[in-house]
């Protein structure tokens, strides 16, 4: 009963209960692929600025997520935990510099919907 | 002593000139004095160095020729010649090794005299410099082996005796002299040339010695005796110009624009007997008929001069037709096969014509100082007729030159009368053996004249009176620089440096020396054999002594008559005998002779080529630079800017494409064709035809416009359309960048993995 993976792949409830309860590496990389997919969706299909932003710290966030999964799965040391400090540091700072370009561009061209903003061609 | 010693002395005397002239050729206006006492120097130790090698020579190795060679080039095989190399080397001998000390004695006293006449000169040191090259190349001509070396310094004493002779090249008659020598030299030069590659042509070496042991075993050039006496006159051509024989003798009187040491040096003693050195080398391979035409030469040159030299004003002229009289003497002398008389005239003459010029250059030195001391400018210095007198006022110039004079009119107890009492025995025996009696007879006639107009020469310059007193107060005596030699040459005048006996040189060391060398020739066209004319020439010896005594006696005493007791009227003798006064006095008019036709003939085929360079050549060269402008325009532009003649171009294009056809058509048409295919070619010929005459017209230019052009544009058209095409995934916003990176980026994990 040893599957990496639940319901799709041929399990029963109770076998996917028990593969929850015991969480392995696989779990942990499971959601931050999700995270990671549902961010560049948002980075890619939102309308708003803001919401694009969003989808860069979901980006941001789910490697985060897989530095600490590894870390603590294949070397027992807190490599992977430090790094992810730094992650959220840089995260920060990346934050407050876009949200100041955000606001700049609001200031120029009167609006956060990026589909406006293309002036990125000749 | 040994051979290489004496080699090696032989080399360093060889090469001390050219030491000297290239030190004070570059450096001479940078060296104390510019440089002449280091030439002088040269010179004089390479005289010491002569006069040991002779020592040695007569001492220890008497008849025996040193010789030393060495490959220059090697051509390996040669075809249609076989092997083929240069040997080139000197040779010592008893000619070379008496020719040497010869060559260095006049050299050195010249150079030394020419300290004193030269001083203050505009080009002192070049002058040296050039005494160097010209000493150098005369050594060339004495000691080498071969015939090739002897061109080279034949061409070079050429070339010494044209910058020495132009050495006042401000003035113009002086570098025409020195053009007129020059090219003159040349003329008798291609005949030598002709004649040496005859000899080389046949024998593969230019060794004297190897040809002459090659003629000996029988091989003559082409095979024919025919032949062997052209190479024979063809050599002799060269010593023709250089020893300034008739017809080449025009240049030796203009040569006295040169100074008077340069005159000594070259025109009396040394450069001039090259050709006489050159006739005795090559004496072995003379036919008896190549040695008749050389006697008959000398002796037509020696009539011609004296007959000229006895109406003479100017001193240096008197003494230059006397050089070519004397060398006809010597020419003649060898001809007849009086070999060691012809040559030990050579040696005498040297002495005794170089102190002549010598002496005349003091007497012109002390003129023109005297001249300039009156401020005249204009009274000719070296005129005979503004002399008389000078006797008193320079005593060593009169008594060395009546010395030298007696020598040249044949007085016993000179040297100059041995050599011209044998070669006189030796006409005389010529006669005597092939009956032609016209030589002696020539030679005996000169001997008067000779005698005749050198004393003239004596009686006019230094005896009389002096026609202006106040003139003859500022004439003295020359320097020591330019006495001295005029003592030791007038000491070398004397019998005894020639032979202990005083009217007999038979027995004395320079006929021991040189025996007449064997002919090698074959014995049909041999001339008269050693044993045979030393046979005649004993018989005729007395008689040739009394007559030489006669002659001369009789040319001493007219002259005394005529110019000291003025018993027979020199004026009245030139205006009865008027025509022939005046035709001697103009040199027989050979001059205008050869201006109207050698040198008009030459301006005429000059003025020829110049016409053809001009209209012909010149004209094929336009033509085509023309035609090839009208190519870059094409036919059409042609005809409508018309800049290059169209239908000049059109004609031309259209042969020239006729003939491409052609070559294309009947180039790749194969040999066995059937009628069929030989029409397919035709028309294949047509085709290219008509192309090239397409492309022709269109022109390069229209090749360029159109086609070059045209597919550049096509490119820069397609680029554009391309570009418009993608300008379409443009659409400004950054989502859709942002897609095509992350598809961007899969596409290489996925794919480049």
């Amino acid at each position: 009963m040893n599957h990496s993976l639940p319901v799709e792949f041929g399990m029963t409830v109770a076998q996917f209960s028990q593969w929850l309860q015991t969480p392995g590496l696989h779990h942990f990389l499971l959601i931050s692929g999700v995270l990671f997919s549902l961010g560049v969706f948002a980075i890619l299909t939102r309308r708003n600025a803001i919401m694009v932003l969003m989808g860069i710290e979901l980006v941001l966030n789910a490697a985060n997520i897989n530095f600490l999964a590894f870390s603590r799965y294949t070397t027992g040391t807190l490599d992977g935990h430090v790094f992810a400090i730094f992650v959220i540091i840089l995260a920060a700072a990346e934050a407050a510099i876009a949200l100041a370009i955000v606001l700049n561009v609001y200031q120029n061209f009167n609006s956060v919907n990026v589909d406006e903003i293309n002036q990125l061609k000749d | 002593m040994s051979h290489e010693t004496i080699l090696q002395l032989t080399v360093i005397s060889y090469l001390l000139p050219l030491l000297g002239f290239t030190i004070l050729i570059f450096l001479n206006k940078r060296l104390p004095r510019q440089g002449d006492l280091i030439e002088t120097g040269l010179v004089f130790l390479g005289l010491a160095l002569s006069v040991v090698i002779l020592a040695v020579k007569m001492g220890s190795y008497h008849d025996e020729t040193i010789q030393g060679s060495f490959t220059w080039v090697s051509f390996g095989n040669v075809p249609g010649f076989g092997p083929m190399a240069m040997t080139l080397g000197l040779m010592v001998d008893n000619l070379s090794a008496i020719m040497l000390v010869v060559v260095y004695v006049v050299s050195a006293f010249v150079h030394l005299y020419s300290i004193g006449y030269m001083h203050g000169d505009v080009r002192y040191g070049r002058y040296f410099a050039y005494l160097g090259i010209f000493t150098f190349s005369m050594l060339g001509i004495v000691l080498t082996n071969n015939f090739f070396m002897m061109y080279v310094s034949w061409e070079l004493v050429g070339l010494s005796s044209y910058l020495l002779i132009g050495h006042w090249f401000e003035k113009k008659s002086a570098s025409d002299a020195a053009m007129k020598a020059f090219i003159v030299n040349r003329i008798g030069d291609v005949g030598m040339f002709i004649g040496i590659l005859i000899l080389f042509g046949t024998f593969h070496t230019f060794t004297f010695d190897t040809i002459f042991e090659a003629m000996k075993a029988g091989t003559i050039p082409f095979g024919s005796e025919a032949w062997l006496t052209a190479a024979g006159i063809l050599v002799f051509c060269g010593a023709v110009g250089k020893s300034a024989q008739f017809p080449l003798h025009v240049w030796l009187p203009d040569a006295m624009e040169g100074p008077t040491p340069v005159s000594a040096l070259i025109h009396a003693a040394t450069m001039v007997a090259a050709g006489v050195y050159l006739i005795a080398r090559t004496f072995p391979m003379m036919t008896a008929d190549a040695l008749m035409y050389i006697a008959a030469i000398g002796a037509i040159t020696a009539f011609i001069a004296a007959t000229i030299a006895i109406t003479q004003n100017d001193v240096k002229k008197v003494l230059a037709y006397s050089t070519i009289s004397q060398l006809g003497y010597m020419v003649m002398g060898l001809g007849v096969g009086a070999y060691t008389a012809g040559f030990l005239h050579l040696t005498t003459h040297a002495m005794f014509k170089a102190g002549l010029f010598l002496g005349s250059g003091s007497v012109i030195h002390a003129m023109h100082h005297a001249l300039h001391h009156a401020g005249d400018h204009h009274t000719d210095a070296q005129d005979i007729r503004n002399m008389g007198g000078l006797r008193t006022k320079m005593p060593i110039t009169f008594w060395t030159f009546l010395i030298y004079t007696l020598a040249i009119s044949g007085v016993p107890l000179t040297s100059g009368f041995l050599s011209k009492d044998e070669i006189l025995a030796g006409t005389l025996a010529y006669a005597n053996l092939t009956g032609r009696w016209y030589v002696p007879i020539i030679a005996f006639l000169v001997a008067a004249l000779t005698a005749f107009y050198m004393f003239r020469l004596v009686i006019l310059t230094f005896l009389g009176e002096h026609k202006d007193h106040h003139r003859v107060e500022a004439i003295h005596e020359s320097p020591r620089t330019m006495t001295i030699p005029l003592i030791v040459f007038a000491v070398l005048c004397l019998f005894a440096f020639f032979s202990l006996n005083p009217i007999g040189a038979a027995s004395g060391w320079v006929y021991k020396a040189l025996p007449r060398p064997e002919s090698v020739v074959p014995a049909a066209v041999a001339a008269a054999g050693a044993e045979q004319f030393e046979e005649a020439v004993h018989h005729s010896h007395s008689l040739a002594m009394v007559l030489s005594l006669l002659v001369a006696g009789l040319g001493i005493l007219v002259a005394f008559a005529t110019y000291y007791w003025k018993k027979i009227d020199a004026e009245s003798v030139a205006v009865k005998s008027g025509p022939l006064y005046r035709f001697l006095l103009n040199k027989w008019k050979f001059d205008e002779l050869y201006d109207a036709t050698a040198v008009a003939g030459t301006i005429g085929v000059s003025k020829v080529s110049r016409w053809f360079d001009n209209n012909i050549i010149d004209g094929v060269v336009n033509g085509s630079a023309s035609w090839v402008k009208g190519l870059t325009l094409g036919t059409k532009k042609n005809w409508d800017e018309g800049s290059v003649s169209a239908i000049f171009y059109m004609v031309v294009t259209g042969a020239l494409s006729l003939y491409i056809g052609w070559l294309v058509g009947v180039g790749m048409m194969p040999m066995d064709a059937s009628i069929g295919a030989i029409i397919g070619y035709v028309i294949l010929g047509f085709a290219v035809a008509g192309l090239s005459f397409f492309l022709f017209y269109v022109g390069v230019g229209g090749f360029d416009n159109h086609i070059v052009d045209g597919l550049v544009n096509a490119t820069a058209y397609l680029a554009g359309f391309l570009g418009l095409l993608a300008r379409r995934i443009q659409t400004g916003r950054v989502q859709t960048y942002l897609v095509f990176v992350i598809l961007g980026v899969l596409v290489l994990f996925l794919w480049f993995r």
